[in-house]
């Protein structure tokens, strides 16, 4: 105790202080933070009606209610989830596929690649089960996801003028207000998932629905997406393919950091 | 520093007998004497360290060597960029751990190319350092200043010259070479400022929804023109309009055919750049402006895409918040508040068209933008 007393007033002595007040808060926070619901451990391969709801009941209906009429939160300005009649399979099959729902936390979004819990006979029941209430867009076929048979170049135009504000010209994402944000759309991303997001407008995002974007166009769009998530780079680093701020920070920090390096050495004496 | 060598404020301080002599740098540590010498002399250079290539042959080998390698390695990164230019397939590619899937051909002859070069350079480099002379020499320089005699002999021929032309005598012609030099300027002025191209006159305040073309010298007169989607160019019925949807809209006649390019505006960029018009459709009950709802038709609002702030298009819209956002400068507006600015630099409200429903159920416009769309300008109304 005498030695650690004595080294107290080290210049170290903060930074070691801060170091372990933020290890601590992160070991309690890893322990304490609240984990998906596991609750989904019946495997049964029937897609059905009943076995969807459920599966709801046991999963959802915290949030969006006993059934999925949407629930307000106890202070009574937002809602906990809204009402599900109308936004049909697609959208179960878009949101927990992807692992955006079952949500961990509340926050201003729901964040991909959350642990998927359930399989996907489970989750084609619950979709039967939200289509049930309402009618709403289907999980697409395989057909009408198929990029080999859309028109990539149709599809660069119309993800120009019809995506690329929100989520860049490379498809790479982009910011947007208090926190929000578009995801970047690489290959992880599946083609049914892509088409889904699009006739459902999940979170953010507006509806693209099949008068506005007919489905031969969402299938362009996917061939688009398609081709530039599997093209080679033949200029080597892409640097987030973010444009010019990645770039000018590349340029910046090592090229003119070789630059004056090479400067240094130069003037240097050599003996 | 003593004590006494500090001058105190107000006190003289006369250097005493034998005290003239500044302290040169390289004679270590002197013991100071007080007071100060009449004048610091010039310390001249710092004494010359010899290099151990100068002092020792086998380190002057090394370095000889060291040098020879660089080259070497240089020669042989030039060799392998001739060989590889070849030997690789321009289709190929490869994984560079770090860089991605990159094209095998740049890869190769980038590195070869930087060794080649580096090899030189470096090699140069040390060369310099290491067994080139490092003696310091000084050059003198000769005065700059010519001699007086120099000087006033090109006065003399200056003045002279000028008498003898006879141009302080005669002042018609000193007059009216001034005058030819002086305009011989203003061709020069006029084709610069000529060629900054035709005044806008009316067209920044104008757009292709006034009745079509919007260019300098055209008088647009108004019809209702049809609202097409971008970039298919099809017309678009009130019913494919759901609420949370959003369409990038151009007005009939502007886009090309989207297959064939052809038809269309014929300053295509230009009449883009002011008629896009974003199209959403809100829950008429969240619409808090009387303006917004009468200009638009059952919650379907059409409001012109053209920042006001510099003019980038404002594309991003959260179909939860109806907040429109800029991807610039963060300018954000809302829509369900007649498109008012809640953050950003954007000082004004974005411009809204008045739209109506044709007799076959297609969105139309019913007036055009009443004011100008995009950024400010001087003689903007």
């Amino acid at each position: 105790m005498n030695a650690l007393a004595a080294r107290r007033r080290h210049p170290a002595a903060i930074a070691v202080l801060i170091l372990l007040g933020l290890v601590l808060t992160g070991a309690l926070y890893a322990v304490v933070a609240p984990k998906p619901a596991d609750a989904a451990t019946s495997a049964a391969p029937a897609q059905s009606v009943e076995e969807g709801r459920n599966l709801f009941r046991a999963n959802c209906a915290s949030c969006h209610g006993t059934n999925a009429e949407g629930r307000p939160t106890g202070n009574g300005d937002t809602i906990a989830g809204p009402s599900l009649a109308g936004v049909g399979a697609a959208a179960v099959d878009f949101q927990m596929g992807t692992g955006r729902m079952p949500m961990t936390q509340p926050g201003v979004q729901a964040p991909a690649g959350g642990q998927i819990n359930f399989t996907d006979e489970e989750i084609a029941s619950i979709g039967a089960y939200i289509a049930s209430l309402a009618p709403g867009p289907e999980v697409p076929s395989e057909e009408m996801v198929d990029p080999t048979r859309g028109d990539p170049a149709l599809g660069g135009a119309l993800f120009r003028v019809n995506c690329a504000m929100c989520h860049n010209f490379a498809a790479s994402g982009g910011a947007l207000t208090r926190g929000k944000y578009a995801p970047g759309i690489g290959a992880d991303v599946t083609p049914t998932h892509i088409y889904e997001a699009m006739v459902t407008g999940p979170q953010s995002m507006p509806v693209f629905n099949d008068n506005n974007l007919t489905p031969e166009s969402k299938r362009d769009i996917i061939a688009f997406l398609d081709a530039i998530n599997t093209q080679e780079n033949p200029g080597g680093m892409a640097l987030g393919s973010l444009g010019p701020v990645t770039e000018g920070l590349f340029a910046w920090v090592f090229g003119l950091g070789i630059l004056v390096a090479a400067a240094v050495w130069l003037g240097s004496k050599a003996a | 520093m003593n004590e006494q060598d500090t001058p105190h404020p107000g006190t003289e301080v006369t250097p005493a007998e034998g005290h003239g002599t500044a302290v040169r740098l390289d004679e270590g540590h002197v013991v100071g004497e007080g007071g100060l010498p009449d004048r610091f002399t010039n310390p001249g250079l710092p004494h010359h360290v010899p290099r151990m290539a100068d002092l020792d042959e086998r380190a002057a080998k090394r370095a000889e060597k060291q040098v020879a390698t660089l080259f070497g390695l240089s020669i042989l990164g030039t060799l392998l960029f001739i060989v590889l230019y070849f030997a690789i397939d321009i289709e190929q590619t490869v994984f560079i751990p770090g860089v991605g899937t990159t094209s095998a051909s740049n890869f190769a002859l980038g590195i070869t190319l930087a060794i080649s070069l580096l090899g030189i350079g470096l090699g140069a480099v040390h060369w310099a350092k290491t067994l080139m002379p490092d003696t310091e020499v000084v050059e003198e320089r000769h005065p700059m200043r010519a001699s007086d005699e120099s000087r006033q002999r090109v006065v003399d021929e200056l003045a002279g010259g000028g008498r003898s032309s006879q141009i302080t005598r005669r002042p018609l012609i000193k007059y009216t070479l001034g005058g030819a030099l002086g305009l011989f300027a203003v061709p020069i002025v006029l084709q610069v400022a000529g060629s900054l191209g035709p005044m806008p006159q009316k067209s920044l305040s104008l757009t292709w929804w006034n009745g079509g073309p919007s260019g300098p010298g055209e008088e647009p007169t108004f019809t209702p023109l049809r609202l097409m989607r971008d970039p298919e160019n099809t017309p678009i019925r009130a019913d494919d309009v759901t609420i949370g949807s959003v369409f990038h809209v151009m007005p009939e006649g502007l886009l090309p055919d989207p297959v064939t390019h052809e038809g269309g505006a014929e300053h295509l960029l230009e009449e883009k750049a002011k008629a896009a018009v974003l199209l959403m459709r809100l829950d008429p009950d969240q619409i808090q402006s009387q303006k917004e709802l009468d200009w638009g038709y059952e919650g379907i609002v059409a409001y012109s895409k053209i920042c006001t702030h510099v003019g980038c298009p404002v594309g991003l819209y959260e179909q939860q918040t109806h907040h429109l956002l800029c991807p610039c400068h963060q300018s954000t507006f809302d829509v369900t508040q007649d498109c008012k600015v809640i953050f950003g630099p954007a000082k004004r409200p974005l411009p809204q068209l008045k739209i109506d429903v044709d007799d076959e159920g297609y969105l139309v416009s019913a007036a055009p933008f009443a004011e100008a769309v995009g950024p400010s300008f001087w003689e903007r109304g």
